[in-house]
Protein backbone atom coordinates (compact mmCIF):
# COMPACT_ATOMS: atom_id res chain seq x y z
CA UNK A 1 0.00 0.00 0.00
CA UNK A 2 1.32 3.40 -1.02
CA UNK A 3 1.32 6.07 1.70
CA UNK A 4 -0.51 9.13 0.39
CA UNK A 5 -1.26 12.60 1.70
CA UNK A 6 -4.62 11.37 3.03
CA UNK A 7 -2.91 9.08 5.53
CA UNK A 8 -0.68 11.86 6.84
CA UNK A 9 -3.65 14.24 7.15
CA UNK A 10 -5.64 11.63 9.08
CA UNK A 11 -2.69 11.10 11.42
CA UNK A 12 -2.41 14.84 12.09
CA UNK A 13 -6.17 15.04 12.71
CA UNK A 14 -5.86 12.29 15.33
CA UNK A 15 -2.87 13.94 17.02
CA UNK A 16 -4.60 17.33 17.07
CA UNK A 17 -7.75 15.83 18.61
CA UNK A 18 -5.66 14.12 21.29
CA UNK A 19 -4.15 17.52 22.11
CA UNK A 20 -7.63 19.09 22.33
CA UNK A 21 -8.76 16.25 24.59
CA UNK A 22 -5.76 16.85 26.85
CA UNK A 23 -6.52 20.56 27.19
CA UNK A 24 -10.20 19.91 27.93
CA UNK A 25 -9.91 17.00 30.37
CA UNK A 26 -6.81 17.76 32.47
CA UNK A 27 -6.45 20.16 35.39
CA UNK A 28 -2.66 20.22 35.70
CA UNK A 29 -1.31 23.41 34.12
CA UNK A 30 1.93 21.87 32.91
CA UNK A 31 0.14 18.95 31.23
CA UNK A 32 -2.20 21.42 29.53
CA UNK A 33 0.89 23.23 28.22
CA UNK A 34 2.22 19.92 26.88
CA UNK A 35 -1.13 19.24 25.16
CA UNK A 36 -0.83 22.61 23.41
CA UNK A 37 2.63 21.53 22.24
CA UNK A 38 1.05 18.35 20.88
CA UNK A 39 -1.43 20.40 18.81
CA UNK A 40 1.39 22.61 17.46
CA UNK A 41 3.29 19.50 16.42
CA UNK A 42 0.26 18.11 14.61
CA UNK A 43 0.04 21.34 12.60
CA UNK A 44 3.77 21.14 11.81
CA UNK A 45 3.31 17.63 10.45
CA UNK A 46 0.49 18.91 8.20
CA UNK A 47 2.79 21.61 6.81
CA UNK A 48 5.61 19.16 6.05
CA UNK A 49 3.27 16.55 4.52
CA UNK A 50 1.62 19.08 2.20
CA UNK A 51 5.05 20.48 1.27
CA UNK A 52 6.24 17.02 0.25
CA UNK A 53 3.17 16.08 -1.80
CA UNK A 54 2.91 19.43 -3.61
CA UNK A 55 6.73 19.49 -4.08
CA UNK A 56 6.79 23.04 -2.64
CA UNK A 57 9.47 23.82 -0.05
CA UNK A 58 7.53 26.75 1.47
CA UNK A 59 5.80 24.45 3.96
CA UNK A 60 9.12 23.53 5.53
CA UNK A 61 10.08 27.21 5.89
CA UNK A 62 6.76 27.86 7.65
CA UNK A 63 7.47 24.99 10.05
CA UNK A 64 10.70 26.80 10.97
CA UNK A 65 8.67 29.87 11.98
CA UNK A 66 6.11 27.78 13.86
CA UNK A 67 8.90 26.19 15.89
CA UNK A 68 10.32 29.62 16.80
CA UNK A 69 6.90 30.78 18.00
CA UNK A 70 6.41 27.51 19.93
CA UNK A 71 9.79 27.93 21.64
CA UNK A 72 8.90 31.49 22.66
CA UNK A 73 5.48 30.29 23.86
CA UNK A 74 7.04 27.58 26.03
CA UNK A 75 9.58 29.96 27.57
CA UNK A 76 6.96 32.55 28.54
CA UNK A 77 4.39 29.88 29.51
CA UNK A 78 6.78 28.15 31.88
CA UNK A 79 7.78 31.51 33.39
CA UNK A 80 4.08 32.20 34.06
CA UNK A 81 3.71 28.71 35.60
CA UNK A 82 6.66 29.34 37.97
CA UNK A 83 5.13 32.68 38.89
CA UNK A 84 1.77 31.01 39.65
CA UNK A 85 3.56 28.33 41.69
CA UNK A 86 5.27 31.04 43.78
CA UNK A 87 2.08 32.97 44.42
CA UNK A 88 -0.47 30.16 44.80
CA UNK A 89 1.67 27.12 45.64
CA UNK A 90 -0.29 24.88 43.28
CA UNK A 91 -0.40 23.85 39.63
CA UNK A 92 -4.17 23.36 39.63
CA UNK A 93 -5.88 25.33 36.87
CA UNK A 94 -8.74 26.31 39.21
CA UNK A 95 -6.26 28.48 41.14
CA UNK A 96 -6.02 30.86 38.18
CA UNK A 97 -9.60 31.89 37.42
CA UNK A 98 -9.37 35.61 38.13
CA UNK A 99 -10.30 36.51 34.55
CA UNK A 100 -12.87 33.73 34.16
CA UNK A 101 -16.10 35.52 35.05
CA UNK B 1 9.50 -0.41 3.60
CA UNK B 2 8.20 3.16 3.69
CA UNK B 3 4.73 1.88 4.53
CA UNK B 4 6.02 -0.17 7.45
CA UNK B 5 8.02 2.76 8.81
CA UNK B 6 5.03 5.10 8.46
CA UNK B 7 2.76 2.66 10.27
CA UNK B 8 5.30 2.15 13.06
CA UNK B 9 5.94 5.87 13.59
CA UNK B 10 2.23 6.74 13.34
CA UNK B 11 1.12 4.09 15.84
CA UNK B 12 3.98 4.95 18.20
CA UNK B 13 3.21 8.69 18.09
CA UNK B 14 -0.54 8.22 18.66
CA UNK B 15 0.10 5.83 21.55
CA UNK B 16 2.66 8.15 23.15
CA UNK B 17 0.35 11.14 22.67
CA UNK B 18 -2.51 9.30 24.41
CA UNK B 19 -0.18 8.38 27.27
CA UNK B 20 0.99 12.02 27.45
CA UNK B 21 -2.50 13.29 28.20
CA UNK B 22 -3.51 10.40 30.49
CA UNK B 23 -0.39 9.94 32.67
CA UNK B 24 -1.08 11.26 36.18
CA UNK B 25 2.49 12.41 36.88
CA UNK B 26 3.77 15.43 34.89
CA UNK B 27 7.22 13.88 34.54
CA UNK B 28 5.85 10.73 32.87
CA UNK B 29 3.79 12.98 30.63
CA UNK B 30 6.89 14.92 29.55
CA UNK B 31 8.82 11.72 28.82
CA UNK B 32 5.97 10.36 26.67
CA UNK B 33 5.93 13.70 24.86
CA UNK B 34 9.61 13.14 23.94
CA UNK B 35 8.62 9.83 22.33
CA UNK B 36 5.91 11.61 20.30
CA UNK B 37 8.39 14.28 19.15
CA UNK B 38 10.97 11.68 18.08
CA UNK B 39 8.33 9.70 16.12
CA UNK B 40 7.34 12.92 14.35
CA UNK B 41 11.02 13.54 13.52
CA UNK B 42 11.09 10.08 11.91
CA UNK B 43 8.00 10.99 9.87
CA UNK B 44 9.71 14.20 8.71
CA UNK B 45 12.61 12.12 7.40
CA UNK B 46 10.10 9.97 5.47
CA UNK B 47 8.61 13.19 4.07
CA UNK B 48 11.95 14.32 2.57
CA UNK B 49 12.51 16.99 5.24
CA UNK B 50 15.83 16.10 6.93
CA UNK B 51 16.48 19.68 8.08
CA UNK B 52 13.06 19.95 9.76
CA UNK B 53 13.66 16.54 11.38
CA UNK B 54 16.98 17.78 12.76
CA UNK B 55 15.53 20.96 14.26
CA UNK B 56 12.58 18.94 15.58
CA UNK B 57 15.03 16.80 17.58
CA UNK B 58 17.18 19.76 18.67
CA UNK B 59 14.47 22.33 19.45
CA UNK B 60 11.57 20.16 20.63
CA UNK B 61 13.04 16.91 21.98
CA UNK B 62 16.08 18.87 23.13
CA UNK B 63 15.38 22.41 24.29
CA UNK B 64 11.63 22.52 24.93
CA UNK B 65 11.34 19.19 26.75
CA UNK B 66 14.49 19.85 28.78
CA UNK B 67 12.98 23.19 29.82
CA UNK B 68 9.72 21.48 30.86
CA UNK B 69 11.57 18.70 32.73
CA UNK B 70 13.76 21.32 34.39
CA UNK B 71 10.70 23.18 35.69
CA UNK B 72 9.03 19.94 36.86
CA UNK B 73 12.15 18.88 38.77
CA UNK B 74 12.94 22.37 40.08
CA UNK B 75 9.46 22.82 41.56
CA UNK B 76 9.30 19.12 42.56
CA UNK B 77 5.85 18.78 40.99
CA UNK B 78 3.81 15.82 42.13
CA UNK B 79 0.62 14.53 40.52
CA UNK B 80 -2.16 16.83 41.70
CA UNK B 81 -5.64 15.70 42.58
CA UNK B 82 -7.68 16.32 39.46
CA UNK B 83 -11.22 15.89 40.58
CA UNK B 84 -13.23 16.55 37.44
CA UNK B 85 -16.99 15.96 37.30
CA UNK B 86 -17.74 13.01 35.01
CA UNK B 87 -19.99 15.21 32.87
CA UNK B 88 -17.10 17.62 32.13
CA UNK B 89 -14.75 14.79 31.27
CA UNK B 90 -17.30 13.27 28.90
CA UNK B 91 -17.95 16.71 27.38
CA UNK B 92 -14.22 17.14 26.71
CA UNK B 93 -13.95 13.75 25.06
CA UNK B 94 -17.08 14.40 22.98
CA UNK B 95 -15.76 17.77 21.75
CA UNK B 96 -12.42 16.20 20.79
CA UNK B 97 -14.26 13.35 19.04
CA UNK B 98 -16.43 15.86 17.16
CA UNK B 99 -13.35 17.75 15.94
CA UNK B 100 -11.81 14.45 14.87
CA UNK B 101 -14.99 13.40 13.08
CA UNK B 102 -15.37 16.72 11.22
CA UNK B 103 -11.74 16.74 10.06
CA UNK B 104 -11.94 13.03 9.19
CA UNK B 105 -15.04 13.53 7.04
CA UNK B 106 -13.65 16.63 5.32
CA UNK B 107 -10.34 14.87 4.54
CA UNK B 108 -12.15 11.81 3.19
CA UNK B 109 -14.44 13.95 1.03
CA UNK B 110 -11.50 15.59 -0.75
CA UNK B 111 -9.10 12.65 -0.63
CA UNK B 112 -9.46 11.87 -4.34
CA UNK B 113 -8.52 15.47 -5.22
CA UNK B 114 -5.34 15.57 -3.10
CA UNK B 115 -1.98 15.55 -4.93
CA UNK B 116 -0.31 12.16 -5.09
CA UNK B 117 3.33 11.30 -4.45
CA UNK B 118 5.65 12.64 -7.14
CA UNK B 119 9.37 12.19 -7.58
CA UNK B 120 11.10 15.12 -5.94
CA UNK B 121 14.15 17.04 -7.20
CA UNK B 122 17.43 15.98 -5.61
CA UNK B 123 17.80 19.21 -3.59
CA UNK B 124 14.29 19.11 -2.04
CA UNK B 125 14.41 19.74 1.73
CA UNK B 126 18.16 20.33 1.84
CA UNK B 127 19.46 23.10 4.08
CA UNK B 128 20.65 25.38 1.26
CA UNK B 129 17.27 25.39 -0.44
CA UNK B 130 15.43 26.24 2.80
CA UNK B 131 17.97 28.89 3.79
CA UNK B 132 17.86 30.42 0.30
CA UNK B 133 14.12 30.99 0.69
CA UNK B 134 14.52 32.07 4.32
CA UNK B 135 17.03 34.80 3.51
CA UNK B 136 15.31 36.14 0.40
CA UNK B 137 11.53 35.84 0.27
CA UNK B 138 10.97 35.44 4.01
CA UNK B 139 13.75 37.72 5.27
CA UNK B 140 11.29 40.15 6.87
CA UNK B 141 9.49 37.35 8.75
CA UNK B 142 12.86 35.92 9.79
CA UNK B 143 13.89 39.24 11.38
CA UNK B 144 10.50 39.62 13.09
CA UNK B 145 10.86 36.11 14.57
CA UNK B 146 14.28 37.01 15.97
CA UNK B 147 12.73 40.03 17.73
CA UNK B 148 9.96 37.74 19.02
CA UNK B 149 12.53 35.37 20.55
CA UNK B 150 14.32 38.31 22.20
CA UNK B 151 10.97 39.48 23.62
CA UNK B 152 10.29 35.97 24.94
CA UNK B 153 13.66 35.90 26.73
CA UNK B 154 13.12 39.33 28.31
CA UNK B 155 9.52 38.46 29.20
CA UNK B 156 10.49 35.15 30.82
CA UNK B 157 13.25 36.76 32.90
CA UNK B 158 11.02 39.60 34.09
CA UNK B 159 8.17 37.20 34.91
CA UNK B 160 10.19 34.89 37.17
CA UNK B 161 11.90 37.66 39.12
CA UNK B 162 11.18 37.53 42.84
CA UNK B 163 8.13 39.70 43.52
CA UNK B 164 9.66 41.36 46.62
CA UNK B 165 12.81 42.52 44.84
CA UNK B 166 11.55 46.11 45.03
CA UNK B 167 12.83 48.68 42.61
CA UNK B 168 16.49 48.08 43.40
CA UNK B 169 17.03 44.70 41.69
CA UNK B 170 18.19 43.10 44.94
CA UNK B 171 18.87 39.72 43.33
Amino acid sequence: MQIELTHYLLLTAVLFSIGVMGVLTRKNLIIILMSVELMLNAVNLTFVAVARFTADITGQVLVFFTMCVAAAEVAVGLAILISIWRHRGTMHIDSVKLLKW
Amino acid sequence: METILFAAFALCSILAALLTITAPAPIASALYLVVTMLCLAGLYVLLAAPFVAAIQVIVYAGAVIVLILFVIMLLNLKPIEERIPAAWRIAGIVIAALILMITFLSIMSVSSLLPTATTLPETFGKVNEISGLLFSKYLYAFEVVSVLLLLAVVGAVSLIRKPDAGGTDAN
